[in-house]
C-alpha cells in the first residue's frame, strides 16, 4: 500500500516541480509559486511516507504556508506583466539540458554504484516527541543559533525595504 | 519491488536537477529563487530518507535547521530582488549586466 502512494506521490512531485521551472503553457511567475505550493505539499506526503510527521507539517506550514505567501506578494508588488514578453532562448536552453543530464548521469551512476548502508525494516519514527528531546539536548546550542540567524535576517530585511539606502 | 533507499534518492536527485534546470534555463530572477527553493527540497528529501533508513534522527534534525535558514534566506532574496526592482525597473537578469565586461 505505501509503495503504491509511494509512487504517486513521487510522480506528482516530480511533474509539478517540472511545471515550475518548465510550463509549456504559461510563463507566468503565478504558476510557477502555484506549481511550486503543489510541489511541495506532495514532497510532504513523501515525509508522511517515511515516518517524518513532524517535519512533513513544518514543511507545510513553513514552506507552503509563509515562503509562498511571500513569494506571491513579491510577484504582486513588482509588476511583472511586461515581462512575460522574454522568451527562453534555444541555444541557452539547450545548453541547460545538456548540463544538466550529464550532471543526472553522474547522480545516478554514483547512486548505482555506491553500496548503501540502509537497514531492511526501519523502525525510525519521526514524531514531535523524539525529534523534541533532541533538539533541546543534543542540538540546543544550534536551535538557538538559527533564531539568532532569523532574527539578523528579519533586520536585514527591514533594511533592505527602507525608501534610501546609505 | 519493496520501496527503499534508493526510490528516494532517485526521486531527490531528479528533483534537484530540475531545480537546476530552473535556474540555468529560467530568466526572471523569481522563477530563479523558486529553482533554487527545489534544490534545498531535493536535499531535504535526500536527509530524510537517509534518516529513515539508518534509523538515526539526525537527518531529520538537518532538515528542521534547513527549513529555517530557508525560510530566512527567502527573505533576504526577496528584498534584495525588490530593492533591485525599485532602482532598475526590471526582474531579469538579462538586464542586470553590470558587471559584465
Amino acid at each position: 500500500m505505501s509503495d503504491i502512494l509511494f509512487y504517486i506521490f513521487a510522480f506528482l512531485t516530480l511533474v509539478f516541480g517540472f511545471l515550475v521551472v518548465l510550463n509549456p503553457f504559461s510563463q507566468n511567475p503565478v504558476t510557477s509559486a502555484m506549481f511550486l505550493v503543489l510541489t511541495i505539499a506532495s514532497l510532504a506526503a513523501l515525509f508522511v511516507l517515511l515516518h517524518a510527521f513532524f517535519l512533513a507539517a513544518v514543511q507545510v506550514l513553513v514552506y507552503a504556508g509563509a515562503v509562498m505567501v511571500l513569494f506571491l506578494f513579491v510577484i504582486m508588488l513588482l509588476d511583472l506583466k511586461a515581462e512575460e514578453r522574454q522568451k527562453i532562448k534555444a541555444f541557452s536552453a539547450g545548453a541547460g539540458f545538456l548540463t544538466v543530464a550529464a550532471i543526472l548521469f553522474i547522480f545516478l551512476q554514483s547512486l548505482l554504484k555506491s553500496p548503501l548502508g540502509a537497514e531492511p525494516t526501519p523502525q525510525l519514527e519521526g514524531g514531535t516527541l523524539a525529534l523534541g528531546k533532541l533538539l533541546f539536548t543534543q542540538y540546543f546550542l544550534p536551535f538557538e543559533v538559527i533564531s539568532l540567524v532569523l532574527l539578523v535576517a528579519m533586520v536585514g530585511v527591514i533594511l533592505l525595504s527602507k525608501k534610501e539606502l546609505k | 519491488m519493496n520501496v527503499g533507499l534508493e526510490h528516494y534518492l532517485v526521486v531527490s536527485a531528479i528533483l534537484f536537477c530540475l531545480g537546476l534546470l530552473g535556474v540555468i534555463v529560467r530568466r526572471n530572477l523569481l522563477v530563479i529563487y523558486m529553482g533554487l527553493e527545489l534544490m534545498l527540497n531535493a536535499a531535504n528529501l535526500a536527509l530524510v530518507a537517509f534518516s529513515r533508513f539508518n534509523n538515526n534522527l539526525d537527518g531529520q534534525v538537518f532538515v528542521f535547521f534547513i527549513i529555517t535558514v530557508a525560510a530566512a534566506e527567502v527573505a533576504v532574496g526577496l528584498a534584495l530582488i525588490v530593492a533591485l526592482y525599485r532602482k532598475r525597473q526590471t526582474a531579469h537578469v538579462e538586464d542586470l549586466t553590470l558587471m559584465k565586461l
